[in-house]
């Protein structure tokens, strides 16, 4: 399949350093990891290795430091009413401080291990309910939207949250692109799944691929986004690139990472923390203080970069655009 | 002769042990203050002085079954010192815990303790070793007498707990917890072991 034949015009074209950006940077990985790797060692490899080495977490797993990417996307700033104007969390937190098990299960592995994910060319399996199925090129994919800056809170459900200026476009815009059909009422997203690439799914902590899914009309929400970019630039490996999925209603696990499909169907599909532990992590997910964790209280929230915590707030902040979808639906039961 | 130089061995081992106590300690500081503990220094740090408590624990579990295999009757003066070691990384984990992590909101700590089950066990504990701490002199090991022994075997408990209180917090890799259960499987089947072939030989005679 020719990328270049299916090229729009030149004014929609997607900025080319989304992807040109991997080669660019695989020269400059090498010093950045060792920089970076350094400030992460100082205090606790060397210490946590000392007495019984073999408890720490594997230091020895095969993967790649990811370079940051460094070229800027051109961004229109998105409707002010669905942004908040809270401070962003530091571009140096939000990319060493992740959760993306396909690289680890440590927070610090991500940013260790996903230099080994090739995000070019990437496409995107278009499946089920819609008028033409098929496997898109993610320029093609992109192509005739625009892209938006979108701030946004993260919550996740182990209670730490951030604010993070995503770039991406409104999911809905891409649905109706497919052009569903009456039956679609539910859109299933899918992980890429290559062990190859992503060293933390040689072992067994989930069941790969990772899988996610929304409600339509929640999927069509105008919060929900796809995004390929954060901070004005391009995702770095560590937080789903090259295409993942933000919705900031609900805790970070739903905000499904480096996309490879994308269904629309009739029945709920499962997704990848609910099939793991049913009890403790159900298929909305909405973040919600009032409904704890069984292991732990959802009432408050560490936002990264403070250290008090501060309160959780319904729909992580939300509620006024959202809690419609929600009319009538008993939380407690629907956690 | 031999004596000065049993006497400089000790007091080798003792330095030892004190500097390996204490360097989780001052590792902590030094990557605080070289701003080395990551995005979120507070669960970091938490999760550290936790770990440091577990390993201590351990090694104060490992003394009798090294000595035993290895004939080095030294290392039981440093037991204590070691379990000491164990409760103070065990008391900063609960300090952080409670000071930085719930910011003194007592209502949030009881409600944690009653209803969080790997809280409920990590501050049971807590307890046991704040019990054995308290009592490690030799002044209330002459006071207890026999129930001295009694009661420091509570220490098995503490190490089971300790373990429970580690896998039951972590979401879904399971792994690293369960390296530390294997290790307190081997610390506590030793023992085992041991006593059953003492009851088999004295059974026997």
């Amino acid at each position: 399949m020719s990328k270049r034949s299916q090229q729009p015009s030149e004014n929609e074209v997607t900025p080319e350093s989304l992807y040109l950006r991997r080669r660019e940077f695989l020269t400059r990985s090498a010093s950045a990891g060792i920089g970076l790797g350094l400030g992460a060692r100082l205090g606790f490899a060397a210490l946590g290795s000392g007495l019984l080495a073999g408890c720490g977490p594997d230091e020895a797993s095969a993967g790649r430091r990811a370079a940051l990417p460094t070229r800027t996307l051109s961004t229109r700033p998105g409707p002010a009413e669905l942004q908040t104007d809270e401070d962003p969390t530091s571009y140096e937190d939000a990319t060493r401080y992740n959760n993306f098990y396909e690289f680890g299960t440590d927070k610090t592995d991500p940013a260790r291990n996903a230099g080994s994910l090739r995000t070019e060319p990437w496409s995107v399996a278009i499946e089920g309910e819609v008028a033409k199925p098929g496997r898109v090129p993610l320029e093609t994919l992109l192509a005739p939207h625009p892209l938006e800056e979108r701030i946004y809170r993260l919550r996740c459900v182990e209670a730490w949250s951030m604010v993070i200026p995503w770039v991406g476009i409104p999911l809905g815009d891409v649905i109706a692109r497919m052009q569903p059909t009456s039956k679609a009422k539910y859109v299933a997203f899918e992980t890429l799944h290559d062990p190859q690439q992503m060293p933390g799914q040689r072992r067994g902590v989930l069941d790969w691929p990772y899988v996610e899914g929304l409600r339509i009309d929640e999927a069509t929400h105008p919060l929900a986004i796809l995004a390929v970019g954060m901070y004005g630039k391009v995702l770095p490996n560590q937080n789903g690139a090259p295409l993942r999925l933000v919705v900031p209603w609900k805790y970070g696990f739903k905000s499904i990472k480096s996309i490879v499909k994308i269904r629309l169907q009739e029945s709920e599909p499962p997704t990848s923390w609910n099939q793991s532990a049913p009890r403790e992590y159900g298929f909305y997910a909405n973040v919600n203080p009032e409904v704890d964790h069984p292991r732990w209280s959802q009432a408050r929230e560490r936002r990264i970069g403070e250290l008090r915590r501060r309160p959780t707030l319904p729909f992580n902040g939300y509620a006024d655009q959202v809690a419609g979808l929600y009319a009538g639906m008993d939380l407690a039961k629907k956690y | 002769m031999r004596l000065e130089s049993a006497r400089a061995r000790r007091r080798a081992l003792r330095l030892a042990t004190l500097l390996v106590g204490f360097a989780p300690a001052a590792g902590l500081v030094v990557a605080f203050l070289h701003d080395g503990l990551g995005a979120n220094p507070v669960e970091k740090i938490t999760h550290e002085t936790g770990e440091w408590a577990l390993r201590f624990l351990f090694l104060s579990l490992s003394v009798t079954p090294v000595r035993r295999l290895t004939g080095w009757r030294m290392l039981l003066q440093e037991r204590r010192t070691l379990g000491l070691f164990a409760f103070f990384y065990a008391s900063l984990h609960l300090a952080i815990y409670v000071g930085l992590d719930l910011g003194f909101a007592w209502s949030f700590l009881g409600e944690d303790i009653l209803e969080r089950p790997y809280i409920t066990v990590g501050f049971a504990t807590f307890l046991v070793l704040l019990a054995l701490a308290a009592t490690s002199t030799r002044a209330a090991a002459r006071r207890l007498g026999r129930r001295w022994k009694t009661l420091h075997r509570a220490v098995y408990l503490a190490g089971i707990g300790a373990v429970v209180h580690f896998l039951w917090l972590v979401k879904a890799d399971t792994r690293e917890p369960l390296v530390y259960a294997g290790v307190l499987a081997l610390l506590l089947g030793s023992r085992a072991f041991w006593a059953l072939q003492r009851r088999s030989r004295s059974g026997n005679r």
